[in-house]
């Protein structure tokens, strides 16, 4: 037995010039749906099937993040204004090249922008948050569940023994476990392509650039510049989800760009790491030993029968 | 372009630029803090909010409720028999001390089991003894299995044999003392997870949980030791239902709206069943204590009340880990109060 030291401090670069923070950027507004990101990671991280099911609510046929979908696509279907959603932001302004294409009338052009339908779908690829106060690895009694030096967490296969704990564990929804395994897994951020210097398979596969791997305070430098662009375009729906350092779950590895509130997409509105308040439940559960010590101890006097 | 959809009920949305947002899984409004006051008269949830076409925000719980429940009703039962036992043979009540100490051990290894039964590898149950890790209740609890279980052991066997009673009244008083950590550490394992109405309660569950324990551990002696020596058992009971039923009651109070999966479906069912038989239990140890029969059917109704217990907590944080807005609701109401302080502190409960 070892006693299980504080996981490093995840923010920071590794000991002796480790590498620095490895994470995710998706930014949801240029998310086309294509769900490569998806199929990437089934075929590199060799994810069983899991059902090939059609959920009938929209394209979204993975339905939510498990033990055997660690990239999951959501579609959102909304009555809002398209402009919020305007795909050429932050491009270069440039003709459009005529290829000779048929063409016919762009629906509502002869109508006017007043009768023109309010529509716009939100499509945003989910994946392990990889947080910096990572509930799953807290709570995981067997020391499976670790921080890498790229402060990502990680599932080790060989020695989870199936508690299920990191699953209720986890205010995401991400870690499940996987039938007829017993084991939990979920998103490595590909730790095997990190150590030989390959991103991520689902960052390689985005063929939009929705999913963007780096450097984490590289990310965040860009996921701000990126957002102050969208709102100078008057796109004023998009936010940042999970890039504060100083929310409950310490900041993300993998963050969002999104165009809606969080829940909207499937993510909780302000997640809070359980273990944040595990001192005070320790402190509770002494009182309550103590006050079951003192009640049987009581049950001692009085008449003898 | 064509706004309208064609439905079942007929042509709707047929004009641009309403309200309608695809996905959201709205409940009628209303005054909700209001209604959140009242407490247990809050019928309907009156909150809106929106999901992802009303999916679950967290992945379901996959512990089995007989292994789990079991695990927790057993543990409790077991960690509260020692103590007693303990106290009865310090007191010179050698039929209650014995029947305790058996139920002692066979508790905690029925608990033990359904602990391995419900992993997913239950080879490497081992595995849970590779660290000790402080942040995780499951890693404590099985350590803390590891020191109780041989003593709960040591005096189950000296008891049964009378061998080496010098270290059999050790073991008996050693697990005297780590009983009342084994019947609560299961409450900051539930409760150290984002399941809310679990998480919520985090401060109550450890007092609902060794009420519960000392009220089994209480109808265990009635059930099996003569009247003459049961008189602290009695008292036992007493005292856990009081304290469970009261401790659950306040729990409910305070948590609000995420406090409605323990009174609706099943269980809501399970928390109200437990709380009629725990109540009977306890005025049958207060008022049948000279009948041998009624005392042992008190004693029955106080054990089943304890496992109803655990298992109505249990079907609670299922049914509040499978419905969105357990999650969404509080946060947001969270989230909204900490703008309306002016973006006070940060995450928090």
């Amino acid at each position: 037995m070892a006693i299980d030291e504080q996981p490093a401090d995840p923010t920071a670069a590794g000991p002796g010039g480790g590498p620095p923070r490895m994470g995710f950027f998706t930014d949801t507004s240029v998310c086309i749906g294509c769900k490569a990101c998806e199929v990437a990671c089934k075929e590199w991280n060799m994810i069983p099937e899991d059902g090939l099911d059609f959920t009938g609510m929209s394209f979204d046929n993975s339905g939510g993040l498990g033990a055997d979908t660690w990239r999951h696509v959501a579609f959102i279907e909304q009555r809002a204004p398209l402009g919020f959603q305007e795909t050429g932001v932050g491009r270069p302004e440039r003709e459009p090249v005529d290829l000779g294409m048929p063409s016919f009338e762009r629906p509502g052009d002869s109508t006017g922008a007043d009768e023109r339908g309010d529509f716009r779908w939100l499509m945003s690829s989910d994946v392990c948050k990889h947080c910096t106060s990572a509930a799953c690895l807290d709570v995981c009694p067997t020391g499976s569940l670790f921080r890498t030096e790229y402060g990502t967490v990680v599932v080790q296969e060989d020695i989870c023994n199936g508690c299920g704990y990191c699953v209720p564990a986890c205010p995401y929804g991400v870690i499940d476990q996987r039938k007829g395994d017993g084991r939990a897994w979920k998103c490595t951020l590909c730790y095997d392509r990190l150590g030989d210097g390959l991103e991520p398979a689902c960052s390689k596969a985005c063929p939009t650039d929705s999913i963007q791997f780096g450097d984490l305070d590289e990310l965040r430098q860009r996921a701000d510049e990126r957002l102050g662009t969208l709102h100078e375009a008057g796109v004023s729906s998009a936010r940042l989800y999970g890039e504060d350092p100083d929310d409950g779950v310490d900041g993300t590895g993998a963050f969002f760009l999104l165009l809606d509130e969080p829940e909207v997409y499937g993510l909780p509105p302000d997640p809070v790491v359980t273990t944040r308040d595990l001192p005070s439940m320790w402190t509770y559960a002494g009182a309550a030993a103590l006050t079951l010590l003192a009640g049987v101890g009581a049950a001692f006097f009085g008449r003898r029968r | 372009m064509n706004t309208s959809d064609v439905t079942k009920q007929g042509v709707r949305g047929a004009r641009p630029g309403r309200e309608a947002v695809t996905g959201s899984a709205a409940v009628a409004g209303g005054d909700r803090r209001g209604r959140r006051r009242r407490g247990e008269r809050a019928v309907v949830p009156e909150a809106e909010f929106r999901s992802y076409y009303g999916k679950p925000i967290l992945n379901q719980i996959v512990w089995q409720a007989p292994d789990i429940a079991g695990y927790l009703f057993l543990g409790g039962l077991a960690g509260a028999s020692s103590t007693l036992a303990a106290g009865a043979e310090l007191t010179g009540r050698p039929a209650l001390a014995r029947a305790l100490k058996y139920t002692a051990l066979g508790g905690i290894s029925g608990s033990l089991a359904a602990l391995v039964h419900d992993l997913g590898r239950p080879a490497r149950f081992l595995n849970m003894l590779r660290v000790f890790r402080p942040t995780s209740p499951m890693s404590v609890g099985s350590w803390l299995l590891v020191g109780y279980g041989p003593l709960a052991g040591a005096a189950a066997v000296t008891g049964a044999t009378g061998l080496f009673p010098r270290i059999g009244r050790a073991a008996t008083l050693g697990a005297g003392l780590a009983g009342p950590a084994v019947a609560c550490y299961t409450a900051p394992l539930v409760c150290d997870t984002a399941v809310p109405s679990w998480h919520e309660g985090y401060r109550e569950m450890p007092f609902v949980f060794v009420g519960s324990a000392a009220a089994a551990a209480g109808g265990m002696g009635m059930l099996a030791a003569p009247v003459e020596q049961a008189a602290p058992a009695r008292r036992t009971a007493v005292i856990g239902s009081v304290l469970e039923t009261a401790a659950a009651t306040y729990m409910e109070r305070r948590m609000g709206m995420v406090a409605e999966p323990y009174r609706q479906g099943r269980g809501g069912a399970l928390m109200r069943v437990a709380k009629a038989l725990t109540l009977a239990g306890a005025a049958g140890a207060l008022l049948g204590h000279r009948s041998r029969a009624l005392s042992a059917a008190s004693g029955a109704a106080l054990l089943a009340g304890s496992a109803c217990t655990r298992f109505g907590v249990f079907w609670a944080g299922v049914q509040s880990a499978g419905e969105p807005k357990y999650t969404v609701v509080p946060q947001r109401r969270r989230l909204e109060k900490r703008r309306a302080d002016g973006h006070g502190e940060p995450g928090g409960s």
